[in-house]
């Protein structure tokens, strides 16, 4: 079954493919891994807990170890679904493209392949590899359908910024590889995460590697202070590939963060563990702080989307199960809701052709759906019970209260996030959606039934994990015991935060501050 | 030794053909001499090639034949067979006398296989100064132009001064050691390692070869010759003559003095990163697309550098396949180059606009060979990079200097993504398209574009095969 996901994934279509043949391939896609994830715990997994693995046995290298993989565990499943999910919503939202349709087609399957690649890869190579073939498409497809005056600007500095990240990726993953003897190099995660458990890397190959990993992945992922290109790339991007890109692609970072990088070198990790919760509060306290002088639509809620990814850090820093899983779920929470976002800013962007906030306002009287699906994301964006985002935060907060040494900085992003999360998000709603009416929009259009089906399907993710968040924790959990585990050394007890638990049913939870502005 | 006489014959015999064809069949040559080229090429994976006798030797041992010199000799082929098949396109700028632009290109190819298999100073130097000769005039063929003329003449100076480099660098060695040969001066170089005069020798040498493959502070000849010479001789140039002075330095560096070179990775180190920042950075604001393809032929000259800088096997295998891989890329986009701005004035980025409504296939290719050059999956370029910064990587360990270059590298790749993507850029997004006529591609050109799109593919995708064929390759050197 998963070699014909992967078949789709790596779409190399090059015949005139229009609309429907790009919604229909990620439809498809979005089927299958609603299924994979459904059957996930019915699958047998390999004795190294992947399941659904698969090879294409053509690719890769195997004197230097390189073998095209891919499998799910515990881990990506989620984040596989939502990019499925992702990609669905963005090629349905992908109408406003008007120009060179196909191009934007090609690119926009191509993405879609790379991204579920990387997720789903169990090569590190190949990891990588797929993640470098979804980004090219993004900076093309921002120098090319982008909007606004700063486009080209905006587009340069995405690819700056991001290349150099992935190549300081690239050169820790290579360090890595050569850290395993000569006669036994791969790229194959498993056989790596064998090896690093029974031989800990030298103290001064991780202080090597690990700054490496951690300033390359954190700056594909906009940790604070290397955001900048974040707000204005997606404010200047098509509405489909901001959403593909701060949705999906954004967490290869993480992913390779929790996947490669802590697992692999635990003591000089542990070490950075501080850092990553200052400069993630960086990223919670100083973005959010700049998202809410935003005054266009777009800037707002990329800068937003920024400081969301300074939780998923904190629950990394944590380095406990609790606050590991908690990350995890705010990575596919925050996927559906980037996504959510960014084609609602793009629908009300293609109406009215502007998302100056100053200019727009009053727009839920005309377009009644979109009011209410935005009203929605921002609820879910500040955190509200019943969302997903809800259950990655709160348990993002319980991970890193149970470490002494991070409770400031917690304290501080608990009253950041909720606070500043809660006012520009209202801010934008309600100058977006409340007040008078423009006279200039008063003949705005609502989403046909056609329109809301991406924005439909996105919130009812996110309300459906919300409400039943065991049918992801308990996948995540058993992968991020492991990887926990292996960062505090063998052996190590992590019962302690089991105790905590989750919420089963975070409706009853009352929801810390956040839930109050309503 | 067969496969070098019969291209030599085939030069000749051109050369002959062009006394009793009638003008207008005169074209047509080309396809013939690719044709017999192409058979050459394949029949070097039989074992009826004289590329099968591996471990033989000739003239004394100044010729030898082993996997090294069979992979570039399969190298050399392939390019010329498609400089060949491009020059037949390109005929109609060539005013008079296209057959004997054929059989240089065919006696430079010759030149390339002795080089080859060269292993003694007097093989090496001769089959330098083939290469060279001919290049002085490929590159002034269309004397009608004053670029290409000044092209000419460029490099008939800076050539000339370099060769003059390297015999002088020749006889100081042979002064002190009194070896021609390169595998018995491996055998006494150890004992001259602290020897000034014989210092100064080799480095004279490496001035000559530095020339070739356009390394800094030998590079600046490279953007005019570029621009200014026939597009099939740059090309040529780009690729067979650069392959042809990395085959040489490789020869040089680790089977005649491996004991000195090992004492000279910070010198190598250096080259290799400056080379790299020099290109990458000059290339940025070229608006000529020749003169863009020089600056960076420089700067894939610095990376091709990082392997040999990091003197260990890995390195030369990685040497190997990037040169693979920069064969079909650099000469699809020359092809490119050659079939677009046929019947322009100039070779400005901008006559690019439109492409891809004039021919999609080769505003495709154009983009699959900038995508490569810059290093992107799932191309060619991609696997090269990876595997030269591995073997860099790798040595980081026994030198910081090697973390150093690493980053050099990383820096030089993510400026080239300005200018390679400016000129895919320039395919589809240009404002104005003042030319939308469709451009014609003849049948044969069309095979070669498909093959350079293939192996563009096959060395990112498959790298096994080649790998494989590098490695024993490099493995030869010791």
């Amino acid at each position: 079954m998963l070699a014909a996901i992967a078949l789709a994934f790596v779409p190399r279509n090059f015949a005139v493919i229009m609309r429907a043949a790009a919604v229909g391939v990620t439809f498809v896609t979005m089927l299958l891994g609603i299924l994979m994830f459904w059957q996930f715990n019915g699958a047998t997994a390999d004795a190294n807990g992947y399941k659904f693995v698969s090879t294409i046995p053509w690719l890769g290298a195997e004197s230097l170890g390189i073998a095209c993989k891919f499998g799910v565990d515990g881990l990506n499943v989620g984040l596989v679904l939502m990019g499925a999910i992702v990609a669905f919503a963005a090629a349905c939202c992908s109408f406003e493209i008007k120009s060179r349709e196909k191009e934007f087609y090609i690119l926009l399957l191509t993405m879609t392949g790379g991204i579920l690649g990387a997720f789903m890869s169990t090569d590190l190579f190949f990891f990588y590899f797929f993640h470098e073939l979804a980004l090219v498409p993004t900076f093309i497809m921002i120098g090319v359908w982008g909007r606004g005056e700063k486009k080209n600007y905006a587009t340069f500095q995405i690819t700056i910024y991001l290349s150099i990240g992935a190549l300081l990726a690239l050169i820790g993953l290579i360090a890595l590889y050569l850290q395993l003897p000569a006669d036994a190099r791969t790229f194959d995660i498993p056989t790596l995460t064998k090896y690093f458990a029974e031989h800990t890397m030298a103290k001064s190959a991780q202080m090597f590697i690990f700054p490496l990993l951690l300033l390359g992945f954190g700056i594909l992922v906009s940790l604070w202070p290397f955001h900048s290109w974040a707000a204005l790339g997606y404010g200047s991007a098509p509405s489909a590939t901001a959403m593909l890109h701060a949705g999906v692609l954004k967490k290869f970072g993480l992913y390779g963060l929790i996947r490669v990088a802590i697992p692999f070198c635990p003591e000089v990790a542990q070490s950075h563990l501080q850092l990553i919760a200052w400069l993630a509060l960086g990223n919670v306290l100083y973005v959010g702080w700049v998202a809410m002088r935003q005054k266009n639509l777009n800037l707002l809620i990329g800068n937003s989307s920024v400081a969301h990814m300074g939780m998923i850090f904190l629950g990394i820093a944590s380095l406990n199960l609790i606050g590991v899983t908690g990350a995890v779920v705010i990575m596919v929470a925050h996927g559906f809701l980037a996504a959510l976002t960014f084609g609602l800013s793009g629908y009300i962007y293609n109406q009215t052709g502007t998302l100056e906030m100053n200019e727009l306002g009053g727009l839920a009287k005309k377009l009644r759906f979109i009011g209410v699906a935005f009203v929605m994301a921002a609820m879910a964006g500040c955190g509200l019970p019943g969302f997903l985002n809800f259950v990655g935060e709160v348990s993002v907060f319980f991970g890193a209260w149970q470490v002494p040494a991070l409770r400031t900085v917690t304290v501080l992003a608990v009253w950041g996030a909720l606070l500043i999360g809660a006012v520009y998000m209202l801010r934008a709603v309600r100058a977006s959606l409340h007040g008078e009416l423009n006279e200039k929009w008063a003949n705005l259009s609502d989403a046909n039934l056609w329109r809301r089906l991406p924005f439909a399907i996105l919130i009812a993710s996110l309300l459906v994990f919300g409400f039943f968040p065991k049918l992801l924790t308990e996948k995540i959990k058993p992968v991020t015991e492991q990887i926990v585990g292996m960062a505090k050394g063998e052996g190590q007890p992590v019962a302690r935060s089991e105790s905590f638990g989750l919420p089963e049913n975070p409706v009853l939870l009352d929801a810390p501050g956040g839930g109050a502005q309503f | 030794m067969s496969l070098e006489l019969s291209v030599v014959a085939l030069g000749i015999l051109v050369l002959l053909a062009d006394l009793w064809l009638p003008a207008e069949r005169k074209r047509m040559l080309g396809y013939v001499a690719a044709a017999v080229l192409g058979l050459l090429f394949l029949n070097s994976f039989t074992s009826h090639c004289s590329c099968a006798g591996i471990g033989q030797s000739a003239f004394g041992g100044m010729f030898v034949q082993d996997a090294l010199s069979v992979f570039f000799k399969r190298f050399f082929l392939l390019a010329a067979v498609l400089v060949l098949i491009l020059a037949v396109e390109f005929s109609d700028k060539i005013a008079a006398g296209i057959s004997e632009y054929y059989s240089l290109i065919i006696f430079a190819l010759a030149g390339m296989l002795f080089a080859a298999s060269a292993n003694d100073f007097a093989m090496l130097f001769v089959s330098i100064e083939l290469i060279t000769v001919t290049f002085y005039v490929l590159t002034s063929f269309t004397r009608g132009k004053v670029a290409a003329l000044e092209s000419g003449v460029k490099y008939l100076i800076l050539g000339a001064l370099s060769s003059a480099f390297m015999i002088y660098g020749i006889a100081l060695v042979w002064g002190i050691s009194g070896k021609f040969n390169f595998s018995e001066l491996a055998m006494v170089a150890a004992k001259f390692a602290d020897n000034k005069v014989f210092l100064f020798g080799v480095l004279f040498i490496l001035v000559g070869l530095g020339f070739k493959i356009a390394a800094f502070p030998f590079q600046m000849w490279t953007p005019d010759v570029y621009q200014g010479a026939p597009t099939p001789t740059t090309a040529f140039l780009a690729v067979g003559s650069k392959a042809a002075g990395f085959v040489l330095l490789l020869r040089f560096l680790f089977t005649a003095i491996p004991s000195v070179t090992a004492h000279w990775e910070k010198l190598l180190v250096v080259i290799a990163a400056v080379t790299i920042l020099y290109g990458n950075l000059c290339a940025l604001p070229q608006r000529n697309l020749k003169r863009l393809l020089g600056y960076s032929s420089i700067a894939h000259a610095g990376y091709l550098l990082l392997g040999v800088a990091a003197l260990t096997c890995d390195g030369r295998a990685a040497v190997l396949y990037y040169l693979s891989g920069y064969l079909f890329t650099t000469l699809a986009a020359f092809t490119v180059i050659a079939l677009v701005m046929r019947h322009l004035d100039s070779e400005d980025i901008s006559g690019l606009a439109g492409l891809n409504q004039r021919s999609p296939l080769l505003a495709a290719t154009m983009t699959l060979a900038m995508v490569s050059l810059a290093g992107i999956p799932p191309l060619a370029g991609f696997f090269g990079k990876f595997l030269l910064l591995k073997s860099v990587i790798a040595q980081g360990a026994t030198h910081p200097a090697y973390y150093y270059l690493t980053f050099v590298a990383l820096i030089g790749v993510v400026v080239s993504l300005y200018y390679y993507f400016g000129v895919v850029r320039a395919i589809y997004w240009s404002k104005e398209t003042p030319d939308v006529s469709p451009i014609t591609i003849s049948r044969p050109m069309r095979a070669g574009i498909w093959v350079c799109i293939a192996g563009m593919l096959w060395l990112g995708l498959m790298p096994n095969t080649v790998l494989a064929l590098a490695n024993s390759a490099a493995n030869v050197l010791k």
